[in-house]
């Protein structure tokens, strides 16, 4: 009498040929994509081979891209808006502090201009590039985010038909985003100031001389370290950093001009092993909530 | 078989875009839980494939390194579907054990493909500060996605599934 098995084990290679055929289709189906993605990562990592590829790829999810960003932006602009008033009361009382403060700031700061134009044309001073005057903005659209902790990086809805090229500085209103570390026909890559790879050179505008990099700290916050800053050298809480830019001919010149805000001291600390100072920078830029962003294009660029 | 691909296709697109241009999170990853609850339902050698797909996807739509994310999705997709096959077959707890085990592995393996490539790779930072998060909103996500992939892909009926037996006697 034929009788069914009623557990049928359809994973051991010892069953049916149909089974054992089925079994290896799944192996030799697993390990070609496990070996082309290997490939496309040794490919992707070592060489430029697939970046038109790439680019073509990207451009065709482009449009999806920004109708998916535009039609979740109201609901995002929503939560924002409801956690913001959260804070809404004490972060009124602090500005309004602010404002106090930087009313007697702005006095000070316009003389000291008139002083500084009129001393530069007395004395015919040669200057690296300065933001905004030597450059100019593309603004662009954050089209896309990394999903992972590991890369802090956004894609952009502007490229090299826009004039961008690799190594851009990217800014907000609010202060410095990050570089372009990719750039396609009509998209790129930005890796943000919080990004592992990403290194500023930059100094406190209260003493010019204590420069140092602003990196992406240790922890897992948005917290970014003032990092190479040497123990004389005077740093204090609530000190302004901006970017340091390059200083003469130098031959590596930085990527950032000078005088971009980058972020405010939070804390400072030294100890008796370490020769730098251990400073930490809350940045002005909130990196979560990016929407538009400025790529900063040298007027001397050929456009 | 082609309707289902075809569905997935779509369906994990949406996804995709729905993560990297509308959610803007790195706290919880759909893409990944869509992925487990579509091969807990179709099998290994259909998560293996739309593992590739939405990796591909990812990484295409972030410009990151090409082969990344589909080598890890690619590795979920085939673990959660064989699970899906034998031991997790019509066990109502699958899903969650199945998304929890993926959310842990695909991390530990992209800590340790970034560290390969030379990449950052802060290992306290991504399995002490992040990874507890990312575990527990993937484990709640599990309940919504899980019921709307059952939705667009129900499972297949007894009949479906064994497509022979042996004779025994």
């Amino acid at each position: 009498m034929a009788v069914l098995g009623s557990s049928v084990q359809r994973s051991t290679p010892s069953g049916s040929p149909s089974s054992r055929t089925s079994a290896l289709r799944r192996r030799i189906v697993v390990g070609v994509l496990v070996l082309l993605s290997l490939a496309l990562i040794t490919t992707s990592f070592r060489s430029d081979a697939l970046d038109p590829v790439q680019g073509a790829a990207a451009n065709a999810m482009r449009p999806f891209e920004i109708a998916a960003e535009r039609v979740s932006r109201p609901f995002r602009d929503a939560w924002g808006w409801a956690s913001d008033l959260v804070h809404a009361r004490s972060e009124n009382k602090r500005l309004e502090k602010e404002i106090e403060q930087l009313r007697s700031d702005s006095v000070d700061a316009q003389l000291a201009l008139q002083d500084y134009q009129r001393l530069k044309t007395l004395l015919a001073y040669r200057d690296s590039p300065r933001f905004p005057e030597d450059f100019y903005g593309v603004a662009t659209r954050v089209i896309a985010q990394a999903p992972t902790r590991f890369e802090q990086r956004i894609v952009i809805a502007a490229g090299t038909a826009d004039g961008i090229r690799e190594d851009d500085p990217v800014v907000t209103a609010a202060g410095l985003v990050g570089q372009v570390t990719k750039a396609y026909r009509h998209q790129s890559q930005v890796a943000l100031l919080t990004d592992g790879q990403t290194a500023v050179s930059a100094l406190d505008v209260n003493d010019q001389s204590a420069n140092g990099i602003v990196r992406k700290g240790e922890g897992g916050s948005d917290v970014l370290v003032f990092d190479r800053v040497t123990k004389e050298r005077t740093v204090e809480e609530g000190d302004v950093i901006v970017t340091a830019g390059s200083r003469g001919r130098e031959r590596l010149p930085s990527l950032y001009p000078r005088g971009i805000k980058i972020g405010v001291v939070t804390s400072v600390g030294q100890n008796d092993l370490d020769i730098f100072k251990q400073i930490q920078l809350q940045p002005f830029v909130s990196f979560r909530s990016l929407h538009s962003v400025l790529v900063l294009v040298p007027k001397s660029r050929p456009r | 078989m082609t309707a289902d691909a075809a569905k997935a296709t779509a369906v994990l697109f949406a996804v995709v875009l729905l993560q990297v241009s509308a959610l803007w999170t790195q706290i919880v990853d759909v893409p990944l839980v869509a992925l487990v609850c579509v091969s807990l339902l179709r099998g290994s050698l259909f998560g293996a494939v739309a593992g590739f797909w939405v990796g591909l996807l990812i990484d295409t739509a972030t410009l990151g390194t090409l082969g990344f994310s589909s080598l890890l999705l690619t590795l979920a997709g085939f673990w959660a579907g064989r699970y899906g096959e034998t031991t997790g077959r019509d066990r109502s707890h699958a899903p969650f054990l199945s998304i929890a085990v993926v959310t842990v592995l695909t991390t530990v393996g992209a800590l340790v493909l970034h560290y390969l490539l030379g990449d950052p790779a802060p290992a306290r930072v991504v399995l002490v500060d992040t990874l507890p998060k990312e575990f527990a909103l993937n484990v709640l996500l599990t309940v919504p996605i899980w019921a709307l992939t059952r939705r667009f892909f129900p499972p297949r009926e007894l009949g479906d599934r064994v497509s022979e037996v042996r004779l025994l006697g």
